[in-house]
């Protein structure tokens, strides 16, 4: 079984790559074998190469899952490498919706390349799903019926961490982050939660954006004694920093805490330095669901390698889309009655289940997490069913 | 700020700065004894921290990871400047620029293809683990204070080289008159191509010494590649002396630009670079 699951799984990818190849005028011809078109613009080179892949390995899991269908239709995708690079960004999403007439954007990781996108689909009026950009903004400002989101914003997780440390009697919390505008938005959303339980941010920090020269804050640290730590940090980033704070000493007197991203992919390289530490994200390792455990195993067994919470969110964005065309009996053209039903939908998510909100962001439990032997363990639900505020979002 | 604050602070921009130096030193000598634009220098500071981490973890140990390290970075040199950088002396500036630019993006690729994209950490020498208690909070650790020794060392050391040795004579009389130390009867192409390896070796070095501070990430050579053009442009093309008084400047305003004036922390070090080219349009020091 596992035998035909890989080859059925090698056609949809040589299919998808040999779709990303078609010539302008293959869309004719392609259009006539009646399939649903994916578009994946996603990262499959560059640092963020293993998020591209595992949204994609996810998003493909679960149409396989549903027999090669998603809404009783046959998926055809078609597949563009953002490369993360923003200033490319219109270009890519457009030969997408242009030349391959997708009938679905699936895209991307950096937040950056995801506003522009994002734009994009609200000049087009074209269905995009976010399968991990947090920035704020999607599902704020630019929200629009069109755009959907199976991740979380960037507020998510950093609101949860403020209540929990609040809740933990922190009075005096120093937070540093990159200077780049998810950081700052972990930083509002964090400092929104722990100042209205009581607590005070006494001094915000941040350092140019990708700066990993950590020294002179965490001597400031030192000096300034808080009661604890608030950070935004990842990748390589929160590799250093989170050593260089072991480092300094100052993990034993003064707590660390983080958003999410700050121990997830991480672990392996950050070692003992990062034992102990507590963040919150909507996804944890150990979650006693049994629909997580069975993704984990199936995921497992199709591409060898274990989930994370990128390859959660892309099987969400495909089982989202499925909800939408099962609305609809499978017709894309019905588009109010597609997103309708897209909107209606309960996701049965690895990471428990969630709706959407009215700006179409996840409202989802955020777990906070302890790392352990190199794992992210759920210890609880610091936030139940939290809904993103969706500041400027008129829908 | 209170003194001893001040005092730790004082003691990060010294380690900053003196890490600065090292990775810098290698450009300055490229670029100004054999007018080289090296754009790859980041590359070679790349490769060398994940040769630290590669052969790290093959051989469970910090110290021969180096010394491998080392031989294999002089390699690469000595191979690169055969191959490829002897023939662009004679070109101008923008073939160099192209070339070293395309190398950028090949070693990027390479570490793809061979390590992957994965963050890695290097592990710290049980030897050099240990931190020392510095205040009641603040403990820093005993690995940084080695490795600005090394810094300090090796500067001296290039000192000498340059100043008091034949070969030294010899490189410096090849970067004012290539043609006329040729007629002398000096191999110059030899003496070049040492100059490169050594180069080269130098940004590694740094790259394998910074590795269990810094951890080992993709595009971590980028990173290193503009602030060391700094020194350079700062120091004066070229000269050692210039680039260690540079880089010390540098990791003072950083660390200081980061404490006083945080918002503004990015443009501190261009600021100054901006002051010094206005005061001194070479730079603080010329020649070696």
């Amino acid at each position: 079984m596992e035998q035909g699951f890989n080859r059925r799984r090698f056609l949809l990818s040589t299919a998808g790559i040999a779709g990303g190849l078609a010539l302008p005028g293959a869309p004719l011809f392609a259009q006539s074998a009646n399939k649903i078109r994916v578009g994946l613009m996603l990262p499959y080179t560059g640092t963020y190469a293993s998020l591209g892949n595992a949204i994609t390995n996810g998003f493909k899991l679960a149409v396989e899952q549903g027999g090669g269908k998603l809404g009783g239709r046959q998926i055809e995708y078609f597949t563009v490498d953002d490369e993360s690079d923003a200033a490319k960004a219109p270009e890519n999403a457009n030969k997408l919706i242009k030349r391959d007439n997708v009938d679905v954007l699936i895209g991307t990781v950096h937040s950056g390349v995801a506003l522009a996108m994002t734009r994009v689909a609200r000049e087009t009026k074209s269905l995009l799903i976010v399968p991990n950009a947090g920035a704020d903004e999607i599902t704020g400002p630019l929200c629009s019926p069109n755009i959907f989101r199976t991740s979380f914003s960037a507020w998510q997780p950093a609101y949860a961490m403020g209540q929990v440390m609040a809740e933990k009697k922190h009075k005096n919390v120093v937070t540093l982050s990159w200077k780049y505008s998810f950081g700052e938005q972990s930083v509002a959303g964090f400092k929104e939660a722990f100042e209205r339980a009581g607590g005070k941010v006494v001094k915000e920090m941040y350092l140019p954006f990708p700066n990993v020269e950590f020294q002179p804050y965490l001597t400031e640290i030192a000096a300034l004694k808080p009661d604890a730590v608030f950070v935004f940090f990842a990748g390589g980033g929160a590799v250093k920093f989170v050593k260089d704070y072991d480092a300094a000493g100052l993990k034993k007197t003064i707590p660390l805490y983080g958003s999410g991203f700050l121990t997830d992919g991480t672990l392996e390289a950050q070692g003992d330095s990062a034992e102990g530490i507590l963040t919150t994200l909507h996804y944890a390792d150990g979650l006693d669901i049994a629909r997580d455990k069975a993704f984990r195993t199936a995921y497992a067994m199709a591409f060898k390698m274990q989930p994370d919470v990128y390859a959660v969110q892309g099987y969400d964005a495909a089982q989202l889309f499925a909800a939408g065309l099962a609305g609809v009996g499978g017709d894309v053209t019905k588009r109010e009655g597609l997103v309708a039903a897209m909107e209606k939908a309960t996701i049965d998510s690895p990471r428990g289940r969630f709706t959407l909100s009215k700006a179409h962001n996840p409202v989802q439990d955020i777990y906070l997490r302890k790392v352990e032997a190199k794992q992210n363990k759920v210890i609880s639900v610091a936030a139940k069913a939290l809904a993103d505020p969706a500041r400027g979002c008129r829908m | 700020m209170d003194f001893s604050t001040f005092l730790i602070q004082l003691l990060n921009s010294l380690q900053y700065g003196l890490l600065l130096f090292l990775v810098a030193s290698g450009l300055t000598l490229i670029f100004g004894i054999m007018g080289i634009i090296n754009l790859a220098h980041g590359s070679f500071y790349m490769m060398g921290a994940y040769m630290a981490f590669s052969l790290t973890s093959l051989s469970g140990n910090l110290l021969v990871a180096v010394i491998v390290g080392i031989a294999l970075s002089a390699l690469i040199g000595f191979l690169l400047e055969w191959g490829l950088f002897s023939r662009l002396y004679k070109r101008d500036h923008l073939d160099q620029v192209l070339l070293t630019y395309g190398l950028i993006l090949i070693f990027e690729e390479l570490r793809s293809l061979i390590v992957g994209d994965d963050v890695h950490g290097v592990p710290i020498p049980e030897l050099l683990s240990a931190s020392i208690q510095l205040s009641e909070t603040l403990s820093y650790p005993v690995y940084r204070l080695f490795m600005s020794g090394v810094c300090i060392l090796l500067a001296a050391l290039m000192y000498w080289l340059i100043r008091y040795t034949r070969l030294g004579m010899m490189i410096r009389a090849g970067s004012s008159n290539r043609e006329m130390v040729q007629a002398l009867g000096i191999n110059i192409d030899l003496i070049y191509r040492i100059v490169f390896g050594l180069g080269v070796t130098l940004a590694a070095f740094a790259g394998m010494l910074a590795a269990p501070v810094s951890s080992v990430y993709p595009g971590m050579g980028n990173q290193v590649l503009i602030i060391c053009f700094v020194v350079v442009v700062i120091g004066g093309v070229g000269s050692v002396w210039g680039a260690l008084v540079a880089a010390l400047l540098i990791g003072l305003t950083d660390t200081f630009g980061k404490v006083i004036a945080p918002d503004y922390a990015g443009l501190a070090v261009y600021v100054l670079m901006a002051a010094v080219l206005l005061w001194r349009p070479e730079g603080i020091f010329r020649r070696i």
